[in-house]
């Protein structure tokens, strides 16, 4: 059962990753046929775990206090492109280009 | 005699009496550091600033205050966990340059107690691999490759061959700093554990690794690969140093909240004699296809070990033992998938030079910034996400975790207190060899001993057990109980005493070697 091309085009759209080559989609091909194997095991009436820590309840709330901060100079710091106090980043809201449009390896396919 | 040479020459005592300075032991490290460059075990070396807390330190000592166990004592940490003023690159493009602004709180706690932070080891881009020969600054060599024991029982093919192509890979991922403690350029180095990744390279180094329970140690500013199972691991050369690391490194952090919050007691091992009333469990289903005849001899002589001190040695089942690997690598590539989405060029680490919009520019970072093995888990992660295959594969996964777990649950509560296992399937592959196969079926093979442990979140720990027929390194992991690290410990260090592990004989220590290094190849600073 082979992955579609436009399941594959929908998961370089969401990873924003691309699949360079037909090795990276055998690669995905590959990892599915791997994990496939878990349906072997009867999981009825098992409940999913979230954490190995579930009993001891140690994800709380603290209070909302601020207790650190003003460090705007350093966060700064790595940023490659930045105006005054702000990242910056290019034009918002421009989905990527359609399959066909984009320069990807599963144009071919 | 034997006894002699394992006696660990208390460098702390050392440095308490002067006998050696901290910034004696720093330059020797560094000078070590340098003569084994070959090994590729650092991505960066601290020089200047390991100087400076070195020389601090020699302050507190000669005012008779020194911080305390740590003082002075020359560490090596993985690079993948944030150093302030100090490059973090996690073997990848996407944070080369990337100088971080704070300080994980297990580096932090380490400098607090005035240890001399030496430099930033190299692994597997990102912690995923199992061979630490896939990051950008290339693989790590095990330093065994170089030493007498693996060189007199190489046949060399050729007269042309030579040490080049022989070496051996440290495994993975933490190969940086496990090559690190091997080659005696620190004393104990911090490495990270997802699915095996400070014990797999342990085993094959001939060092300690410890995984502690998950929950302990604090992951604030670790980068994260699987935030469910990622714990620091420690990497020493005897099972006393790890215990005294734990010690300075466990306890609940404000900053990370899946640490759980009861008091920590930092605890000195006793020197167990008695260990007839220890129950030892061996799981069947680690007696897995693929396990080398030599572990398989090891594993066994090592039961009969304890079956002869009058321990009480029982074979235990962990039916889905099977499906963890497939388990955790359906939950390992989705949290991966959530992890790496940070990486997009806006505040830190690679950007691209694309503007034409905000998605094409993360799409060009990330394509030039991430290489194979990871761009691919991430793929694989956003798959098992959609919609359509979330309960499926996600939820399925998180089911069988469960069932994982309380397969552990289960032997603990009739009555074993420890697990005895291998780590590895085999000694140390020949890099020409490892690469054959590719990095996912690699981890795949190679994470299948250790990686049930991240599962259920228990403690683990390899101790270098015997030297295989090649003159290589052979390790055994031992799993406890969650949070029972003294236990956990005080039955390895019963262990480590009776096997009795030999020393690296490598060149390039012997020509540094001097009053600091005599009786000290086993070093520890407790």
């Amino acid at each position: 059962q082979k992955v579609s091309v436009e399941v594959l085009d929908h998961l370089e759209h969401l990873a924003l990753v691309d699949f360079r080559d037909a090795e990276g989609v055998e690669r995905l091909q590959k990892a599915i046929q791997f994990a496939d194997q878990l349906h072997e095991v009867n999981t009825d009436g098992v409940e999913p775990m979230d954490s190995v820590l579930e009993d001891r309840w140690c994800l709380y709330l603290r209070e909302d206090d601020v207790t650190e901060g003003n460090c705007t100079k350093e966060l700064l710091e790595n940023a490659r492109e930045k105006v005054e106090e702000y990242f910056v980043a290019p034009p918002g809201n421009i989905p990527l280009p359609k399959l066909e449009e984009r320069e990807t390896f599963l144009q071919g396919s | 005699a034997a006894l002699k040479d394992r006696l660990r020459s208390q460098v702390s005592a050392a440095l308490k009496e002067g006998r050696v300075t901290p910034t004696e032991l720093c330059q020797r490290c560094l000078a070590l550091i340098k003569s084994t460059k070959f090994l590729n075990a650092y991505i960066t070396v601290a020089e200047e600033t390991a100087l400076k807390q070195a020389e601090e330190s020699e302050e507190r000592y000669k005012r008779g205050q020194p911080l305390g166990i740590l003082d002075g004592i020359p560490i090596a940490v993985k690079d993948n966990f944030n150093t302030a003023g100090i490059e973090t690159t996690c073997a990848s493009n996407m944070l080369k340059g990337y100088i971080s602004p704070y300080n994980a709180t297990v580096v932090q706690k380490l400098l607090d107690q005035g240890a001399v932070l030496l430099g930033k080891t190299n692994l597997d881009e990102f912690a995923m691999g199992s061979g630490s020969t896939d990051g950008v600054f290339g693989p790590v060599r095990n330093p065994w490759s170089y030493s007498k024991q693996y060189k007199e029982k190489s046949v060399p093919k050729s007269h042309s061959e030579d040490e080049e192509s022989n070496w051996v890979i440290t495994g993975g991922s933490s190969g940086g700093s496990a090559a690190a403690v091997s080659s005696f350029t620190c004393f104990a180095a911090l490495g990270s554990d997802t699915g095996g990744s400070t014990r797999n390279p342990a085993a094959h180094c001939g060092v300690v690794g410890l995984k502690p329970t998950y929950g302990l140690i604090s992951r604030h500013g670790l980068i994260p690969l699987v935030n469910s199972m990622d714990v620091p691991g420690i990497l020493t050369r005897c099972v006393d140093d790890a215990a005294v690391l734990l010690g300075s490194l466990a306890g609940h952090d404000p900053k990370d909240s899946t640490t759980i919050q009861d008091d920590f007691k930092p605890f000195e091992l006793p020197n167990l004699t008695d260990v007839s009333k220890l129950s030892i469990g061996i799981p069947k289903e680690y007696h897995v296809p693929g396990l080398s005849s030599e572990i398989l001899a090891i594993w066994s002589k090592a039961a009969e070990l304890f079956k002869n001190a009058g321990a009480k040695v029982v074979e235990v089942s962990l039916p889905h033992t099977r499906y963890s690997i497939v388990c955790y690598h359906v939950l390992c590539t989705a949290e991966v998938a959530s992890n790496m989405a940070r990486f997009d060029g806006l505040e830190y680490g690679h950007r691209s030079d694309m503007k034409d919009s905000t998605e094409s520019m993360y799409a060009a970072t990330r394509r030039e910034g991430f290489n194979d093995v990871v761009r691919g888990r991430i793929l694989s992660g956003n798959y098992f996400l959609l919609k359509q295959n979330y309960e499926n594969y996600f939820v399925k996964a998180q089911k069988v975790r469960r069932l994982i777990a309380n397969d552990f649950v289960k032997v603990f509560r009739s009555g074993v207190d420890i697990l005895l296992t291998p780590t590895t399937l085999s000694d140390a592959a020949p890099y020409m060899e490892f690469i054959q196969e590719d990095n996912r079926t690699r981890s795949a093979q190679d994470d299948i001993l250790t990686q049930a442990a991240n599962m259920a979140g228990l403690p683990a720990i390899n101790v270098p057990t015997a030297l295989s027929e090649r003159g290589l390194p052979v390790g055994l992991q031992f799993i406890g109980r969650s949070f029972q690290e003294k236990q956990l410990l005080t039955v390895a260090k019963w262990f480590e005493k009776q096997v009795q592990f030999p020393v690296i004989q490598l060149e390039e220590v012997k020509r540094h070697d001097s009053g600091v290094f005599q009786h000290q190849k086993s070093a520890s600073f407790s």
